[in-house]
């Protein structure tokens, strides 16, 4: 059975932290089709966590084809996720990230500020994207 | 008498009480959709617990009105009530009934009151129905209230600082309990705090009272969304002043300043960075009284 977690000082909402927990298991092939997702109560019990943000995590999977619903069954992961990568593409992406990194600490920089770059660089790009 | 709507669990409007010369509430106006968790913060003093009372009907407004599940918890009591489950401060039980003793009570004094419920409850959690309350620990204690104020059944379940006097373990164990009773129940929860911390992941909904006034109510992460923190260089122009403003920090070189944006494009060299409840929460309680929700500033600033 799938366990997830909270950090409480992340600073994400934690409807969110489960949604991003999923998308990543799925990536990563912790999560597998077919595959049930603990039940609201399930996870309420594990991590004291509202029922309300549960299920608006669960239906924000929906809404992006990753789950279905089954009433009286539980939450199951799809067939075909809608946006794989292709482990080709993942490879090619994974190598470039290697290279620029090798890049960033020849450059000087240190873990922290290789995070506080890729953040602040990510951020920009988001705003962008949604202005 | 406004009107029935069954989608809120509770609403105040302009609700306001005094006790002799002091307001202890002023100007108080709320909704809380129904199947919600509700915190209610505030530092000591702020009036959480007139507010809390003024809701379960202990209390009578000086000023405007109330309405708990569609009606007034002061002139209709015992209609009223019978739906409300209310736990007070300290988790107050008579030390020398055993826990058997608090159950057989409260099936007396309640029109409903599922005793099996309570009694399976308190079973699953190993604590033992012949002790008497007052040899429980604390973290049993708060369980014991807890499960007698859920037997009730209610519709909405007010919880005066229930977390207060938890060791860490107890506090998660109780929220655990309390999340359990809202997945099965779908009962709305309204319960004050000044614990920010852990309240993120346990509600919905906040409501932010300090001197006595609401600075900030409604759904949490409609609020993280509309709040944003920006960061830019150190700036002369007085901020405080600008509408959307709700705190503005000036370090030597650099300004932070939390806005209620609604996430509009920031002004060119100021950097955006999402809010933490935490810092919402405690951006609203620096502000002075006389700045309710989303006012802006009317401090006379001297621009340098």
């Amino acid at each position: 059975m799938f366990v997830f977690r909270l950090d409480s000082g992340s600073g994400v909402p934690p409807y969110l932290q489960l949604v991003q927990q999923v998308r990543q298991a799925l990536l990563l092939g912790f999560l597998q089709p077919g595959d049930r997702l603990p039940l609201i109560r399930e996870v309420v019990e594990s991590l004291a966590i509202n029922p309300n943000t549960v299920a608006k995590a669960y239906r924000q999977l929906e809404n992006e084809a990753l789950v279905t619903g089954r009433p009286g069954q539980g939450t199951f992961v799809n067939q075909t996720p809608k946006a794989t990568v292709s482990p080709a593409a993942y490879t090619s992406l994974r190598r470039g990230l290697q290279t620029w990194l090798d890049r960033a600490y020849a450059a000087g920089l240190d873990e922290q500020a290789i995070n506080a770059l890729f953040t602040s660089v990510h951020r920009e790009a988001k705003a962008e994207d949604v202005a | 008498m406004t009107t029935l709507d069954a989608d809120y669990a509770l609403r105040t409007d302009a609700l306001g009480k005094r006790f002799r010369q002091t307001w202890a509430l002023r100007d108080c106006t709320l909704a809380l959709p129904a199947g919600r968790v509700a915190a209610l913060v505030g530092p000591n003093g702020a009036g959480k617990t007139t507010l809390l009372r003024l809701l379960v009907g202990l209390l009578a407004p000086t000023r405007g009105t109330v309405e708990v599940l569609g009606q007034s918890p002061t002139t209709n009591t015992s209609q009223a009530l019978s739906r409300v489950g209310f736990l007070a401060q300290e988790h107050p039980l008579y030390r020398r009934f055993t826990v058997a003793d608090h159950l057989r009570f409260g099936q007396a004094c309640n029109l409903r009151f599922d005793r099996d419920l309570a009694q399976r409850r308190l079973t699953t959690l190993g604590i033992p129905l012949d002790r008497k309350a007052g040899a429980l620990s604390g973290g049993q204690q708060a369980q014991v209230s807890l499960a007698l104020a859920v037997a009730k059944r209610p519709e909405l379940l007010v919880l005066d600082e229930p977390l207060a006097s938890l060791d860490p373990v107890a506090r998660r164990e109780f929220l655990q309990s309390l999340m359990g009773v809202v997945a099965d129940d779908g009962v709305t929860v309204v319960f004050s705090s000044h614990v920010i911390g852990e309240l993120e992941r346990v509600c919905d909904h906040i409501v932010v009272l300090n001197h006595g006034r609401i600075m900030l109510s409604g759904d949490i992460d409609t609020l993280l969304a509309e709040h944003r923190m920006l960061l830019g260089p150190r700036t002369s122009n007085n901020l405080d002043r600008a509408p959307n403003v709700i705190e503005a920090t000036h370090a030597e070189r650099h300004t932070t300043v939390l806005v209620r944006d609604g996430g509009a494009a920031p002004a060119p060299g100021w950097q955006p960075h999402p809010v933490s409840l935490e810092e919402l929460v405690l951006g609203y309680l620096r502000r002075p009284a006389d700045q309710g929700a989303g006012s802006a500033t009317r401090e006379s600033g001297v621009e340098a």
